[in-house]
């Protein structure tokens, strides 16, 4: 175990919990206009928060929320205190930052180092971090976990599939950070190289940033040979580290002590029955840049209440079953269709029908976006006829941030449809 | 001069192209000549027809995406080295040709050729210049 706090008992967490949450809501209220705000308007008095049931009286936040407030709308700290600057993706404005205070740092590396520790990763592994660095949270994340943990780090980041077993064989790398969909492609190139991936040091494998199943789960595990554990978090509440899986695969125990979770029926916003299904409802407890009150994950997942094995008082979630809202997570990217949708408008100058087409080739997201024809995308010319076609894709792939195919096809052949979702044909099998 | 055209976006699926001939038949309007150009995934049909506005009306009625552009058409005689010569003059002038197609006239005395150019203006006065015959629009409705 990675430190004591993990092992604490139910009512020294609440305590701890209770203390923190006063703090925090304190803090907002006097640092953060929106939330100043929003106290006035419910006629929430900050010194009534007496219980750790008292949070169900404070204000959801919601990504609209964070976007209105793009970029720094949201931070409790002047800028001077902000040490790290992540973005979600997303088209501008579209997009959420956060920031991170050197405290903030040090809390979220000691998450990750709790999470790998709790994966079987200790400071004898050599960890290859295969997540994008960038504004994602992913890479930076693990790796600066993984050095407080002291493991050795490859920051090799996303890509490259060849060059990425090539250095897990020279560098016999024993630890991989991916996402699920990734491990599952590299282990079809090893297969296509005739690489034996017994032959590879590897022995843990660390996934998220993406939706999976038990039965991927399986095959990662068995084609690559390793212990394959969950991990969660989303950048609008620190990145990853917000809970992770130990040893045991029975669900991610999530790091309460820093976050308070609640799981909420998405319609009526009351606690569903323990165990039941809900969107999982996240309060930060201890993050100094950026704290967010009941921020609504719309992930859905439900709580495991059994106690775990391992010895890990924190409580256990599911994997992340799915989405109340339209969000698509795509080769690890957040994909709104909205997205696709003002991007297409802007274009055609017109509300564009559309069908977005997810499948999963190879192990690999291909996104295809089938358009309607209309006159203003429409030539007589092939060679203008497909230059609008290749700046159609350009725009999507460098807005969406995520490549994708583009098919035109005859106006009114897509069916249509009410209701955003019912756009997207989601074809994966995970 | 100038000839008016009417492009229509197909999809690669059988039947499109049939499609559209039936409509323009119910609505009674003459094909003069068409070509089609295609990719993998999507093509592009163009058509002269003698009454442009109504075959327009008549297919976007039905669904299709439909634009209009002009032509010229170039009437050489039908006899070998007739297409010859008029690429040779295009190509001495320097006028980038968009597209192309042909047809034979009824009498069969003449060949039509139908072509795009990037600057039409330039490309009627060479041609012209050179001493082709430009047919008029109604000309070409009425072959």
């Amino acid at each position: 175990m990675w430190d004591t706090n993990e092992q604490m008992a139910a009512d020294d967490l609440a305590r701890l919990q209770l203390d923190r949450l006063q703090t925090m809501v304190g803090r907002v209220a006097t640092h953060v206009p929106f939330y100043r705000n929003k106290f006035k308007e419910d006629k929430f008095d900050v010194a009534s928060l007496a219980a750790l049931d008292d949070i169900r009286r404070l204000p959801f936040t919601s990504k609209q929320d964070l976007r209105n407030n793009y970029p720094y709308g949201m931070f409790a700290v002047p800028l001077r205190d902000v040490v790290r600057i992540h973005s979600s993706s997303g088209t501008t404005g579209m997009a959420t930052v956060v920031g991170y205070t050197q405290n903030d740092i040090d809390t979220w590396s000691n998450l990750i180092a709790r999470i790998l520790t709790a994966a079987g990763v200790s400071t004898h592994d050599v960890i290859q971090i295969a997540f994008g660095y960038g504004l994602f949270t992913g890479g930076f994340g693990l790796h600066y976990g993984a050095e407080k943990l002291g493991a050795s780090v490859i920051p090799i980041s996303s890509g490259n599939t060849r060059r990425q077993i090539q250095i897990m064989q020279d560098f016999k790398t024993t630890a991989l950070v991916c996402t699920p969909s990734y491990a599952l492609k590299i282990a079809d190139v090893m297969m296509d190289q005739g690489i034996n991936p017994n032959g590879l040091s590897l022995k843990f494998g660390l996934f998220g940033a993406e939706p999976w199943s038990e039965k991927m789960r399986q095959e990662i595990s068995e084609r690559l040979g390793i212990l394959a554990t969950d991990n969660y978090g989303l950048s609008e509440v620190m990145g990853p580290g917000v809970a992770g899986e130990c040893q045991h695969c029975n669900g991610l125990h999530v790091n309460e002590d820093h976050f308070f979770m609640e799981i909420l029926d998405p319609a009526t916003l009351e606690p569903v029955d323990p165990g039941q299904v809900g969107e999982l409802v996240i309060t930060t407890l201890t993050k100094e840049a950026f704290p967010v009150v009941r921020y609504r994950t719309r992930d859905l997942t439900r709580l495991l209440p059994e106690p775990c094995p391992c010895g890990r008082t924190f409580r256990r979630i599911e994997r992340i079953t799915g989405r109340t809202d339209d969000m698509l997570i795509i080769k690890g990217v957040n994909v709104f269709p909205t997205q696709i949708e003002s991007i297409l408008f802007d274009i055609e100058g017109t509300q564009p029908h559309y069908n977005l087409i997810i499948e999963r080739e190879h192990n690999e997201d291909k996104v295809t976006v089938l358009i309607e024809v209309v006159e203003s995308i429409f030539f007589d010319e092939m060679k203008k006829q497909r230059t609008m076609v290749d700046h159609i894709k350009k725009r999507l792939a460098s807005e969406l941030g995520v490549g994708v195919h583009v098919k035109l096809v005859e106006e009114r052949s897509l069916e249509r449809f009410n209701g955003k979702g019912a756009r997207v044909i989601d074809k994966r099998e995970l | 001069m100038r000839v008016e055209q009417i492009a229509v976006f197909l999809e690669n699926k059988s039947g499109r192209l049939a499609e559209i001939t039936s409509i323009l038949a119910e609505n009674n309007i003459n094909i003069r000549a068409l070509s089609v150009a295609d990719t993998a995934d999507f093509g592009i049909l163009r058509l002269i027809v003698d009454k442009v506005d109504e075959a327009e009306k008549a297919l976007k009625g039905k669904g299709f995406t439909v634009g209009k552009t002009t032509v010229i058409a170039v009437e050489v005689p039908d006899r070998t080295g007739g297409l010859a010569a008029v690429l040779d003059c295009i190509q001495k002038i320097g006028l980038n040709v968009e597209y192309m197609y042909a047809f034979v006239n009824k009498t069969g005395e003449n060949a039509v050729l139908i072509f795009r150019f990037d600057d039409m203006t330039r490309a009627i006065d060479s041609l012209q210049e050179h001493g082709f015959t430009i047919l008029e629009s109604s000309q070409v409705y009425n072959l």
